[in-house]
């Protein structure tokens, strides 16, 4: 009963930014994939700046630990394209649907309804992935520290400097 | 095309704050942020009222068991964020197409919510193969430098480009 109240707090801390960032649009998603509007590129590279150094200072300090998704190229690669594919199409993100409909934006069903179904045929044509797309390029879970065998926060000064880097492009350009 | 109810927040400043709300959810509830198992769970619970036998003998419910989680919460909580936030700021709109859509395809909503319908299926089938979406990969997976995190990212937004430019043509550009 704690975990519902504390994912139902944390959705609403997240939906109340995602609103005033105004990154739940169908304009500015579809602007971001159209490189005319990099407004929810800013919001998730900030989001994910934040998150790295905090999380990674709460792992060293043996606090917390990582929740780390197993690498599947063909996963990734190919699933990422479908998704990718089909945000194209919707203009919302599984997670920003819910965060559009709150704002009113109510075409927003229309992809919910959507994704149900999405969901349920992904899990009819789970057993058969299973034994192909699945297996193709596995490597476990890691990460990009590991992978190149150097320290976490090499890699985490070299994320923020490139990021702080192409913020300062973005505005310059205007985006 | 510009909309008259306000700016909002600088975008960086948000999602910085939420950044934040990353590490809360970690530190309260151990969690890391995501969404589309939501979507498999609804669905499942949806099929389980319908024929529970045959829900429990697939594979994927067996994984990604049916029922109401912290994520399942999270997702319910994103929608209510927005409407708080929409509301007291006066940006909440009644809409039924994007602006950018009827520039290009006009008001017609049974056009918009076939598309629309269509590419959630799309996006969502995708979603569960890649194991995750913006929010589980892109942000929680990136942020913890996972490298499926990042490969997903990169093909969310391939995939994604490709689809923009087959919908609105090429010259998006300003």
């Amino acid at each position: 009963m704690k975990q519902l109240i504390l994912g139902l707090v944390t959705g609403i801390m997240f939906g109340f930014l995602l609103q005033k960032g105004r990154v739940i649009r169908y304009d500015k998603q579809i602007g971001a994939l159209r490189l005319m509007d990099m407004t929810i590129v800013k919001f998730m590279l900030s989001s994910i700046l934040v998150g790295m150094i905090g999380v990674y200072l709460l792992k060293d300090m043996g606090i917390v630990q990582l929740q780390i998704k197993t690498t599947i190229l063909g996963a990734q690669i190919l699933g990422g394209l479908i998704f990718g594919l089909g945000w194209g199409l919707l203009g919302y993100c599984p997670g920003t649907s819910a965060g559009a409909l709150g704002e009113g934006r109510w075409d927003a069903v229309w992809g919910i309804l959507g994704m149900l179904v999405g969901a349920a045929l992904f899990a009819e044509a789970y057993p058969a992935l299973k034994n192909s797309v699945l297996t193709w390029g596995v490597y476990g879970k890691i990460t990009v520290p590991q992978m190149l065998g150097i320290h976490h926060w090499f890699v985490i000064v070299v994320f923020v400097l490139g990021t702080i880097l192409l913020f300062r492009w973005f505005e310059k350009k205007g985006l | 095309m510009t909309s008259n109810d306000g700016r909002g927040w600088n975008p960086y400043l948000a999602g910085a704050l939420s950044g934040l709300v990353t590490l809360f959810a970690v530190l309260t509830a151990d969690k890391f942020l995501g969404a589309s198992t939501t979507f498999v769970r609804t669905a499942g619970l949806i099929e389980q009222a319908v024929d529970p036998e045959r829900v429990a003998g697939m594979a994927y419910f067996l994984k990604e068991v049916p029922k109401i989680d912290w994520q399942w919460m999270f997702v319910v909580g994103i929608f209510i964020g927005s409407l708080i936030s929409a509301v007291t700021s006066q940006s909440f709109r009644w809409k039924a197409i994007p602006d950018m859509w009827a520039e290009r395809f006009g008001m017609s909503v049974p056009k918009r919510a076939l598309v629309a319908f269509v590419g959630g299926i799309i996006a969502m089938f995708g979603a569960r193969l890649a194991d995750g979406c913006p929010s589980g990969h892109g942000l929680s997976g990136s942020l913890q430098l996972a490298v499926s995190g990042f490969i997903a990212l990169i093909f969310f937004f391939v995939g994604g480009i490709i689809m923009t430019r087959i919908v609105y043509g090429r010259g998006g550009r300003r």
